[in-house]
């Protein structure tokens, strides 16, 4: 049985992680509330951008449109959002998971990576890395997104890529974070209950003409996305590390109870074996 | 639509980061590509991209603001406004935006080979609906 000395110092030393991880949890905590509320404002303007498109879409059946029908290169950009930081239990890696599971071939990708984590895991699987925008992360804001959307564009423009994919980590509710890959470019209509429904309303004018329009709505539909994907990210990331350290934290706490319970059994074998060595000693007296 | 004698339609201004403005309205105005352009109730269904200009909406009180980008969803009930960038007077500085346009005229009339005629007039155009949305 470990002495009473070494019980005591891992106990101690539980404590302290423990006080770091509760720590921890309050920080993630208060910023849940915060990246919460941002993706939840930004929720309608998504839900209407994308509602717009895919009843732009919809109605105007096939238009050929590069952003609709593609281009002829066979390369895939991903953009992968994952944290700067660790300690959020499976945030990371489950979004390079849903990259390196093997859906898109290895050789067609360039991945551009926001986040420091998902950088050094897609680095060490090497797979081939365009820029890198990790510090927009910290804090998204919708010019960011412009700026990331601006440069994946004039790559598709230019035919250096044919496709644009998103990596992200769905925000569902603060326990539920699923990790999503979904198709940018070329834009995919969606036979979906709205599509249906707005087929049935009047139709729509555009003005200027429909490809004009397309032209310069699908940049911001992009743009859009890729904004949404972001603060998403950024509430799941930091609800995932709430849940990693509460985890942690209540890990911790049986942990001690276990320990505190070996230690006092130790002090009481101890205290036992003392009193019969006393007994012992003055019965061979006697 | 005779018993529905309500002349007034919902506008929403919706940005990436919040619900903007929403209100009901009689009239809406703003500037597209095709050209300024103003909404009553009942306007045929159209989708229409944004150039910057100022947006006034006329309800029970007369509201403008600075609109620069994004795109508008005029349905005969309603008016969405999903603006990318979009700014209330008081957000601007009319000192910035003043040195801003003369900045941007400038450089239009100077002409200068390495221009890029594209972004300067964009600039003019930001500036302009800052300082008239302030009017």
């Amino acid at each position: 049985m470990a002495s009473m000395r070494d019980i005591k110092r891992r106990k101690v030393s539980i404590q302290s992680t423990g006080q770091i991880t509760k720590a921890m949890k309050l920080v993630s905590t208060v910023k849940l509330q915060r990246s919460k509320q941002i993706a939840e404002n930004s929720k309608s303007y998504f839900d209407y951008m994308y509602r717009t498109v895919q009843s732009m879409l919809a109605k105007s059946g096939n238009i050929d449109h590069p952003f609709i029908t593609g281009n002829d290169s066979s390369k895939k950009a991903v953009i992968m959002i994952t944290g700067n930081r660790g300690l959020a239990g499976g945030y990371n890696s489950n979004v390079v998971k849903l990259i390196t599971r093997g859906e898109l071939a290895k050789e067609d990708l360039r991945i551009y990576t926001l986040g420091k984590k998902g950088r050094e895991a897609m680095n060490r699987y090497g797979y081939e890395l365009a820029e890198d925008y990790s510090e927009m992360i910290d804090a998204p804001e919708y010019i960011d997104a412009m700026r990331l959307s601006a440069v994946l564009l004039n790559a598709y423009r230019a035919g250096e890529i044919g496709e644009i994919y998103l990596a992200y980590t769905y925000f569902k509710n603060t326990v539920v974070h699923e990790p999503k890959l979904i198709k940018l470019l070329p834009v995919e209509t969606e036979e979906t209950e709205t599509t249906t429904e707005v087929k049935a309303e009047a139709p729509m004018n555009f003005e200027p003409e429909e490809t004009e329009a397309l032209d310069m709505i699908i940049p911001k539909y992009v743009t859009s996305i890729i904004y949404g994907g972001m603060v998403e990210s950024v509430a799941s990331e930091n609800g995932a590390r709430m849940q990693a350290m509460d985890n942690a934290t209540s890990n911790a706490e049986e942990m001690i109870d276990k320990l505190t319970l070996q230690y006092n059994r130790a002090r009481q074998g101890s205290i036992t074996q003392e009193l019969t060595e006393i007994i012992a000693g003055s019965q061979a007296q006697s | 639509m005779a018993e529905d004698n309500k002349n007034t339609f919902t506008i929403k201004v919706i940005t990436p980061e919040r619900v903007f403005y929403t209100a009901e309205a009689t009239m809406v105005e703003f500037n597209t590509t095709e050209g300024e352009i103003g909404v009553y109730k009942n306007h045929i269904p159209m989708t229409v991209i944004v150039k910057p200009g100022v947006l006034t909406i006329t309800g029970e009180e007369v509201k403008k603001a600075a609109l620069h980008s994004g795109f508008v969803e005029i349905l005969q009930d309603s008016v969405t406004i999903l603006a990318e960038v979009i700014e209330w007077p008081d957000e601007i500085d009319l000192a910035r935006a003043e040195s801003a346009k003369d900045r941007a005229e400038k450089r239009i009339s100077d002409k200068t080979p390495d221009l890029d005629i594209i972004r300067a007039e964009a600039a003019l155009q930001r500036a302009m609906a800052r300082i008239n949305s302030l009017n």
